[in-house]
């Protein structure tokens, strides 16, 4: 887990050109809990980042953490493991578990854009501007007539709109800096600088089979 | 070290510190790296640096010469690998930061008064 930092560009020094990339702050995070078949029936880590003051902590998470022996985290967040052996309790997770040229799915929340209209939600087309038409950022039609006599839900709508969680996936590594605990991933990534990031090896169709 | 300073951190380390100081007026010669068919070569792109934009790493100067009778323009991205060298061939006198007027000028009036007071 980690903290979008913001975006620059590097050189590639054989061709010469610039390479748009996102800095992101990579934990250094710490394993709170081991999922194991035997107790829950699965195989996880539970994983925690950004370390507070213990006032911003409840009794219970408090308690939670003290099982692991972790510091004060805010946020904890599981990742299902294939074999949780290679795990301990209040083991710190870094950005050496990436390496340069590796494949990463990154997840973060997209930027709010509070009650979006059509055009900007759904990408429809604009009404005439001019020529007597009022029909400026209006839908069109949602629907037939009396039959059905009602509009079909999920028609798109007004609504809404950002917010939500969403996944860039096979983002490549440009560099690993372990001393400062950053990486920079080629591209653009959800949400706005200081958002919270979770970043895994990316998950790549057939990559299990082999 | 906050995301700002790490930001700029990241950017300095790609950055030249061997560039001369350019102004907006001055004569340059700019060595550009072009490949051709496997092989790589410099090749030399001289004129009037008519507008500066940007900052730090995004750092570009746009240079003007009229070549054959024909208007050229090319923007240069300062601090990319691609730019070899930048000489400083004649410092301009000039009033404006931006000089596109000279886009509408011809012949003779194209021509930029030197200044001696800045070191080539």
């Amino acid at each position: 887990m980690g903290q979008k930092l913001g975006m620059t560009q590097i050189f590639d020094q054989e061709q010469g050109t610039a390479i748009p990339v996102t800095v992101i702050e990579l934990g250094p995070s710490t394993v709170t809990q081991i999922k194991t078949p035997n107790t829950d029936g699965y195989r996880a880590i539970q994983v925690g980042y950004h370390t507070v003051k213990e006032k911003k902590l409840t009794q219970p998470e408090k308690g939670h953490l003290k099982k692991a022996n972790a510091p004060n985290l805010r946020h904890l967040k599981e990742y299902r493991v294939a074999d949780t052996s290679e795990y301990e309790l209040g083991q710190s997770l870094t950005v050496d578990l990436f390496s340069e040229g590796q494949l990463v799915d990154v997840r973060g929340t997209s930027i709010g854009r509070g009650f979006a209209g059509y055009q900007k939600r759904h990408k429809f087309s604009r009404g005439p501007k001019t020529h007597g038409s009022k029909n400026y950022r209006s839908p069109g039609s949602i629907g037939p007539g009396s039959t059905p006599g009602r509009t079909y839900p999920g028609t798109r709508m007004a609504g809404r709109m950002g917010s939500q969680t969403v996944t860039i996936r096979k983002l490549k590594v440009l560099r690993v800096d372990s001393e400062r605990n950053l990486i920079l991933v080629k591209g653009s990534i959800p949400g706005k600088s200081g958002g919270l990031l979770s970043i895994t090896p990316s998950n790549l169709v057939g990559a299990s089979a082999n | 070290m906050n995301a700002q300073e790490v930001i700029r951190s990241i950017e300095q380390e790609q950055m030249k510190d061997d560039l001369p100081d350019i102004y907006v007026g001055d004569t340059v010669r700019v060595g550009v790296v072009i490949q051709e068919g496997g092989k790589t070569r410099t090749q030399p792109f001289e004129g009037i640096v008519i507008a500066k934009r940007h900052t730090g790493i995004n750092e570009t100067i746009t240079v003007r010469r009229v070549f054959q009778g024909v208007g050229v323009e090319r923007v240069f991205l300062l601090h990319s690998p691609r730019i070899r060298d930048i000489k400083i061939i004649r410092r301009g006198k000039v009033r404006r930061a931006k000089l596109y007027y000279l886009r509408d000028r011809v012949g003779k009036a194209i021509r930029v008064k030197e200044r001696f007071d800045r070191k080539k």
